[in-house]
């Protein structure tokens, strides 16, 4: 537990290489944590997978996305030509489907493009001004060049004091307690 | 990357270049590429090149304020000719653009590495020219204050856009395409403007940059979603990319004028845009990895293969002229058989050799590699291919307008001295624009630097 600490987010080690964070997100996931997340200046290989993390929602709501955009596309395409402003060419059919199909198909990338997006960053709970790591002195390497590790509180097994030890005996340089500043209050009651 | 031991000194270790000099580090790249934006002084240089371009985006305001108080009379364009320069720039521009998607999306899926330092500032290009491009067809219409027409929008007067029209599906392939390609640069941008607020020390540079990171901390979690994300756009812009040409195709091919009505207009066109584009980033990166001392990340191999690929989309549009040709002559038309010989013997006909000495015989240099390896003649070519694409515009559109079916609709056309101010002015919002990109975003993706960092120091 975190020791009748509230203010503690976390405790978060800092790696000087991705092969050592890969490392220790696979052993801290063996030691039973769940709630665990690993911060990198890039994209690392495989920490996806040992942190546990299942495929991502991105593809369906792409998908989603991008079948809304083109049935609205040749939808309204089909309503304007057929029903709200029909044009008799030389009798030609109204629902021209072929030249309903450029519209279409723009429709169904801007569709699946900006769900895509808007789903990546909702689903990532951005824009997210305040994040507790950031409280971290050492933490704004991790858009340069270092590479971070933290066990969460929310964590059943998470202990402050065994936190850092696990981090350390796996290669961590810095251990630091990650402090939540929004829960100040009740961090000054249990000091007092 | 294991191929072997090459003898010293030979071809092989040329081609071997690498997309990133030796040495580097993810402090290093970080360090080099955000200077650029967060501590570098801005020099006398610059100030002197964005005041040129300033005066040239001056220019055009001037030129396009005019146009609004005196209407499109105070262009060249007459009867039969009534696309002129305004259509020319604007298939122009919209194909400069086209190479920014092909770097950072087809290159992206081809999993080709040299893309990693020239994808940033390649999208930002295609961003501008689009906004050049929008302006032209805008403009163009005469009143561009109801612009709004083209939208379909619920009207009082009961009428909608004519969806069978490819002066309409023009307005959605490129308003489309101005969207995605934003999207994607942004989200290739994230990353590294949460670099650049961790490392801005005043505190005007950490809220902007702060705002515009969104809070981003390069979380495992988020990575995960971002490069779910960042495939799927790169997968749905590759066919966006390849349409938007093709739509602009459209304008010319579904149209039964000789000269434009063609199959092979679509193809040729997407080719040629890349050709232009490709030749678009070079006049760029040229001057920027000088200036900027980023010859470690943009290297000779990156010039190489951008050389390789204009060889190549080259000759494709030089295949798109010997087919116009052919079918030209091999159908008998009668129409089309005239528009060959207007081609090489009519008024225009000085555009045309001009335009087969810049996009076909001078490109063929290309094929040695010492012109390839040097800069100065890259940087050169790379203007006649940009100056040669703009005349195929022009030949496609004026010859065929000025010489359709019956003489009696025969016409000449000449640009007046506006329509050189709204080309040259739209050059210069180019260049202004790009001038103030590279000092105040990272031209160079840091986040994929530090990929290939990675990767280089994972084959050792």
């Amino acid at each position: 537990m975190n020791d009748g600490r509230s203010h503690i987010y976390g405790v978060v080690g800092e790696f000087e290489t991705p092969e050592q964070l890969l490392h220790a997100a696979e052993k801290t996931r063996l030691a039973g944590y769940r709630q665990i997340d690993a911060y990198a200046p890039f994209p690392v290989e495989g920490l996806s997978e040992a942190l546990g993390l299942r495929g991502s929602l991105v593809p369906l709501i792409t998908l989603i996305g991008g079948l809304m955009g083109g049935l609205t596309g040749f939808g309204f395409q089909y309503w304007v030509n057929v029903f709200a402003y029909p044009m008799n060419i030389g009798g030609r059919p109204l629902n021209s489907w072929p030249a309903f199909i450029p519209v279409t198909f723009e429709l169904t990338i801007l569709g699946a493009s900006t769900f895509a997006v808007i789903g990546m960053l909702a689903l990532n709970k951005l824009p997210q001004p305040y994040h507790p790591v950031f409280n971290v002195e050492r933490f704004s390497r991790a858009s340069n060049d270092r590479f971070f590790l933290c066990i969460e509180a929310g964590d059943p097994k998470f202990n402050l004091a065994e936190g850092a030890r696990l981090l350390q005996s796996l290669g961590a340089q810095h251990v630091t307690e990650v402090r939540d500043e929004t829960k100040d209050d009740v961090w000054v009651q249990a000091h007092d | 990357m294991s191929i072997g031991q090459p003898p010293v000194d030979s071809p092989e270790i040329r081609r071997l270049t690498p997309v990133l000099a030796p040495g580097h580090t993810y402090e290093s790249v970080t360090e080099k590429i955000s200077s650029i934006v967060l501590t570098r002084p801005t020099t006398l240089g610059w100030f002197v090149g964005f005041a040129i371009a300033f005066t040239f985006l001056g220019i055009m305001t001037v030129a396009i304020a005019w146009l609004i108080i005196k209407g499109v009379g105070i262009w060249g364009i007459n009867v039969p000719i009534g696309w002129g320069f305004a259509i020319v720039n604007f298939v122009w521009w919209i194909g400069i653009g086209h190479a920014g998607t092909l770097i950072s999306a087809i290159l992206f899926l081809l999993n080709q590495k040299w893309r990693t330092s020239i994808n940033r500032f390649a999208e930002a290009m295609t961003l501008f020219a689009v906004a050049c491009a929008g302006i032209f067809p805008l403009i163009h219409t005469g009143r561009p204050w109801m612009a709004y027409y083209m939208f379909p929008y619920p009207s009082t007067m009961g009428i909608w856009p004519q969806f069978r029209s490819p002066l309409i599906w023009d307005v959605f392939a490129v308003s489309t395409y101005g969207t995605v390609s934003l999207l994607f640069w942004f989200v290739g941008l994230i990353p590294d403007l949460a670099t650049l607020r961790d490392r801005a020390t005043s505190k005007p540079k950490q809220i902007i940059f702060g705002a515009l990171a969104m809070g981003w901390r390069g979380s495992a979690r988020h990575w995960h979603r971002y490069q779910s994300a960042y495939l799927l756009l790169a997968g749905l812009a590759t066919p966006l990319v390849l349409s938007v040409h093709t739509v602009v195709s459209f304008d010319f091919s579904i149209a039964i004028v000789p000269g434009w009505h063609t199959t092979i207009f679509p193809p040729y066109f997407v080719a040629g845009a890349i050709y232009s584009g490709f030749a678009m980033v070079l006049t760029i990166a040229i001057p920027l990895r000088k200036y900027y001392d980023l010859e470690d990340f943009i290297t000779m191999r990156h010039l190489e293969n951008m050389a390789k690929v204009m060889l190549a989309t080259g000759l494709i549009v030089a295949y798109g002229y010997i087919i116009e040709f052919f079918m030209a002559l091999y159908s008998g038309n009668k129409f089309d058989v005239f528009l060959v010989q207007q081609r090489l013997h009519g008024p225009y006909a000085p555009f045309y050799y001009a335009l087969i000495l810049c996009n076909i015989l001078t490109p063929q240099l290309l094929w040695f590699q010492k012109v390839r390896t040097n800069v100065a003649i890259l940087f050169l070519m790379s203007l006649v291919i940009n100056s040669g694409m703009w005349l195929e515009r022009f030949v496609i559109v004026i010859i065929s307008l000025t010489r359709d079916f019956m003489p009696s609709a025969w016409g000449r056309y000449s640009p007046t001295v506006w329509d050189w101010a709204t080309l040259t002015g739209t050059i210069g919002l180019f260049t202004t624009l790009i001038y103030l990109f590279v000092r105040v975003l990272p031209a160079i993706s840091i986040a994929e630097m530090r990929e290939l960092v990675h990767s280089f120091e994972k084959h050792k």
